[in-house]
């Protein structure tokens, strides 16, 4: 058995038929060949999968593909444009927001809605919106100096999240 | 341009931040099938029976393997990597570690059965298939309670579940008599508690036969593929290693939990020729804490004596260290070569004795995990030395600077002979613990503590002044103490026709950015541009051969290969730049990518000599062409990090719950490369110290049940656990590798969990000297150790 979805993944639109059960995490890795987003656990506690739904970011490892259908879904993949990175990419690189880089695809995205929601964040801000968000490489540090520094490229340059 | 000393941005950022990365779960081979693990719901049963048929039927299950199968094919387990005796000189026991249990399981999470099917969903569904009838057996898991008479035994042939007994450091008469006569006794019964690495990358492995050509390639999440494929080879499948390539792409983090070879591995890469398609293996997070080694899990006494000035007389410590149900790859040196060598600390103790007792439980083996011994040795000095401040009324940074070693350098002064074996290369310990005092404004603070005790407010500080031996390691050296292996690097550096630089290091990265910081090196000394060198890692069909990445020796270790193999092409370059230049090699210096004779304006640029020595049509007789060189560099000593940690908490008097509120850390690494990467190195190393301090530690229950099975109830520090560091270093450069660099992995991880502790403890004086403190500190624990009779 499977149902039919169209989904608009980062301005591309796809139509594919998937298992009830099937995973948008699996979907995007294994049908899509979009392996950004990680599987760091089993209990949507890690946040390596975050993705942005219809501008929202959800953990693409608790929702279910169909669950998806006429939706409009953003990856990692579909943050950097013309080859020039994101701002929020761009603070990561400039600020070491990250080491391994596992979970840097989650962070990114979940910085992307704090962003849209609040454009000029305190630490604590941050702080408390990356809290879906494990990293076990940088202690955080730098990320927070990086969606400083992502916030303040936006300011400056005027320009929006997505 | 120079680079060294720079914080050059990452080259590996962009493919990182964007989505690119490519780890092993991101690898999807043709024809791929997906393996998953039947593992142990209990800690110690036997096996009565296993049917598999039922999911051997299963639509899309292509194979099953049992206990059964890898015993009928002649498998061996998995190995020791390291050898400890008892103290007696007979050998450690060491009862095999099989890929799959035919008969008696030891842990939960043992494996019994391996399914292979189409695609992963499927092998998990198959496993709800396969019918195992067990009987339970008892189980321990404590290793104090482990060696108990009539405890239940892990193996047969271990009595006691004692794998060996292990001391060092000077006749333990002599200590006794020494903890005896001194004018001061501080004694800490310790639990330095299990800690889970979780680096968020899972393990995975794919295994590929190629039967055209005979050969198998390994992909897998490893810090060390080398070490992987000869232990796998050698060892385990008896399989021939040139016929077997293992690339370790990139690396979601390790911590020491990717050192070790797993079973996985080996089941993959034998299981994909008996079934003529690759196989791909994942963990889930839940089979990570199940099965990734863990690390620490010391019980300990620690005794230290002082004269009545506070000079420290004599240590004296006794533990026992739980190397779970099997023996990890380099468990056995954890609790011993790594823990009890380091028993020194920044001190001048007069006598030290160290006693070990490595034994097995009913648990998931514990191995090597950031710091790996080190931490430990930290912790248990550094609660000591905080604990006897306060009880003889001293002040913990006054006892400390009155106990520390005077500075050396290594080079006009000697090395610091330690009691416990090892020699200190360079060292100046005051400074450290000097300007952390001034960072975090000492005496206001302590006016700030005093002022806030009048309000009922608990404020404390913890200090921690740690040392640890990193740059792993001279090999002659390992392998007296009992390593199955040598602990050198190599380096291959090949210059390309146009002097483009292809570095090839035995190194890996998974996470530490040696990518840049290895080409900042390359480039200083080729006098060229980063841009113009790439580095090789992780791929045993590229690099000649490697050690890894763990005891913060990349660097130290595999940077000195490289400058080794830099040497070796700037000698050649230099005959091959004289030929050209007509002059004496001699009369020439070699700077900014070019070779000039000396008072002249006659030069020849790096790539020149490059294309000529591929092009050798004018050229130095009787020399060879070609411009590419390999070294193996054994260094002739450890490398010793130290540094000082700060810790600010305040502790709500109604419900204990610790608040951390600045933590400080001056540490000095030698010679530092990137000062953005080793600040990055320092800042994850604190965090994951500070999250054993605070938040993380396994358990098990009295069954044998692991009750920190998820992220749900595994407190991992997050981003709103954590305050910003303040940090800042000194330099003491390493007196005995080219770089004059030490190591920044571990040193985070080594020095800040002691320093938390303590502030709890300062924090609750007016409650008296509480010394019972247990880590993780939940707010239950302190609450209770603020209410103790």
């Amino acid at each position: 058995m499977s149902v039919k979805i169209s989904v608009s993944i980062n301005g591309k639109n796809y139509t594919s038929e998937v298992e009830p059960r099937q995973l948008l995490v699996y979907h995007l890795r294994e049908a899509l060949g979009l392996t950004g987003s990680h599987v760091g656990c089993d209990t949507s506690s890690c946040g390596a999968c975050t993705v942005l739904v219809d501008g929202l970011a959800v953990k693409s490892c608790t929702t279910l593909a169909a669950q998806v259908d006429g939706c409009k879904v953003t990856t990692v993949e579909g943050l950097a444009k013309n080859g020039s990175l994101h701002p929020i990419q761009e603070g990561f690189k400039e600020e070491h927001g990250l080491q391994c880089g596992f979970c840097t695809p989650g962070m990114i995205m979940a910085a992307a809605d704090l962003l849209q929601n609040n454009p000029n964040p305190s630490e604590t801000e941050i702080r408390h919106a990356l809290e879906g968000n494990f990293c076990r490489c940088t202690g955080y540090h730098n990320i927070v100096r990086s969606i400083q520094w992502a916030a303040n490229k936006l300011k400056e340059t005027n320009a929006a999240v997505l | 341009m120079t680079y060294i000393g720079q914080s050059v941005k990452r080259v590996e950022d962009k493919r990182f931040t964007t989505g690119k990365g490519k780890y092993t779960d991101d690898i999807k081979l043709v024809g791929m099938t997906h393996a998953h693990i039947v593992r142990s719901p209990y800690a110690h049963a036997n096996i009565l029976s296993i049917d598999i048929d039922a999911a051997l039927a299963h639509p899309g299950v292509v194979a099953i393997f049992t206990g059964k199968d890898i015993a009928a094919a002649g498998i061996n387990g998995v190995p020791a990597g390291w050898q400890v005796n008892f103290k007696d000189g007979t050998t450690m026991k060491e009862p095999p570690h099989p890929l799959l249990v035919a008969d008696r399981v030891k842990h939960v999470g043992d494996g019994i059965a391996v399914i292979i099917a189409e695609d992963a969903a499927t092998a998990r569904d198959a496993a709800d298939l396969i019918e195992i009838d067990y009987e339970v057996l008892p189980c321990v898991t404590n290793p104090a309670e482990a060696v108990k008479a009539g405890a239940p035994l892990v193996h047969n042939d271990a009595p006691n579940n004692i794998c060996f007994d292990w001391e060092l450091g000077n006749p333990k008469a002599e200590v006794d008599a020494a903890i005896a006569a001194s004018h001061h006794v501080t004694r800490l019964d310790l639990v330095n508690q299990r800690m889970a690495p979780n680096a968020i990358e899972p393990r995975s492995a794919i295994g590929h036969y190629d039967d055209s050509k005979d050969k198998f390639t390994l992909y897998t999440t490893s810090q060390n593929p080398h070490l992987t494929r000869l232990l796998m080879c050698a060892f385990v499948l008896g399989i021939p290693e040139h016929k077997v390539q293992v690339i370790a792409p990139d690396v979601g983090g390790g911590f020491g939990s990717k050192i070790f070879h797993y079973i996985e591995e080996a089941l993959v890469i034998w299981a994909s020729k008996q079934i003529g398609r690759p196989i791909k293996w994942t963990s889930t997070r839940s089979e990570a804490f199940l099965t990734d080694a863990h690390g620490r899990d010391h019980v300990t006494t620690a005794e230290m004596g002082f004269d009545k000035e506070g000079n420290v007389t004599a240590l004296r410590v006794s533990t026992f260290a739980n190397l779970g149900a099997y023996i990890s790859t380099f468990a056995p040196a954890v609790p011993t070569y790594l823990h009890g060598t380091l028993l020194q600390g920044l001190y001048t103790t007069p006598k030290i004795h160290v006693d070990v007792t490595a034994v097995f439980t009913h648990t998931n083996a514990v191995d090597a995990y950031r710091g790996a011994g080190r931490p430990e040795a930290t912790y248990l000095l550094e609660r000591l030395m905080d604990t006897a401040a306060l009880e003889m009324g001293m002040d913990p940074a006054a006892l400390r600077f009155k106990n520390f070693i005077p500075a050396f350098d290594g080079i006009t002064q000697p090395g610091y002979q330690t009691q416990v074996a090892l020699q200190y290369d360079s060292g100046n310990y005051e400074p450290v613990l000097e300007r952390a005092l001034e960072m975090v404004d000492y005496e206001n603070f302590r006016k700030q503590q005093a002022e806030g005790r009048k309000n009922g407010k608990l404020l404390g500080i913890g200090f921690s002044t740690y040392i640890e031996a990193c740059g792993i390691a001279p090999s002659a050296v390992v392998g007296a103490l009992g390593a199955r292996a040598g602990l050198y690097e190599s380096a291959q550096v090949r210059v390309q026709p146009t002097g483009k630089v292809s570095v090839f290091t035995g190194s890996h990265s998974h996470g530490q950015g040696h990518e840049t910081t290895f080409a900042q090196v390359v480039a200083d000394r080729l006098g060229i541009a980063m841009e113009d060198i790439d580095i090789v890692h992780g791929d045993s069909d590229s690099v000649a051969f490697g050690m890894g990445t763990y005891g913060s020796r990349s660097l130290a270790v595999g940077g000195s290969a490289i400058v080794k193999s830099i040497d070796k092409v700037l000698e050649k370059g230099a005959k091959i730049a004289a030929h050209k230049l007509e002059a004496a090699e001699e009369d020439l210096e070699y700077a900014g990518g070019r070779w000039t004779v000396k008072g002249t304006d006659k030069s020849i640029g790096f790539g020149d000599v490059a294309l000529t020595a591929y092009v050798p049509h004018d050229y130095p007789a009787g020399l060879e062409p070609g411009l590419d060189f390999s070294s193996f560099y054994d260094p002739t000593n450890f490398t010793y990090p130290f540094g000082c940690h700060i810790a600010i908490v305040e502790v709500d008097a109604d419900t204990g719950k610790v608040t951390l509120k600045r933590f400080i850390a001056v540490d000095d690494v030698g010679n530092v490369i990137n000062p953005m990467i080793v600040d990055g190195q320092i800042h994850g190393g604190l965090a994951q110290g500070i999250g054993q301090a605070m938040l993380e530690g396994v358990a098990y229950d009295s069954e044998g049940q692991l009750m920190t099975g998820s992220f749900m109830d595994y407190a991992m520090p997050r981003a709103d656990d954590l305050p910003s560091f303040e940090i800042d270093r000194k330099v003491t450069p390493c007196p005995h590798n080219p770089l004059g660099v030490k190591g920044a992995g571990e040193a985070g991880c080594i020095g800040s969990t002691p320093a938390v502790v303590n502030a709890v403890m300062d924090a609750l004086t007016p409650f008296g000297i509480i010394k019972n403190l247990e880590m993780p500190m939940t707010s239950q624990r302190v609450w209770r150790a603020m209410h103790q009779k």
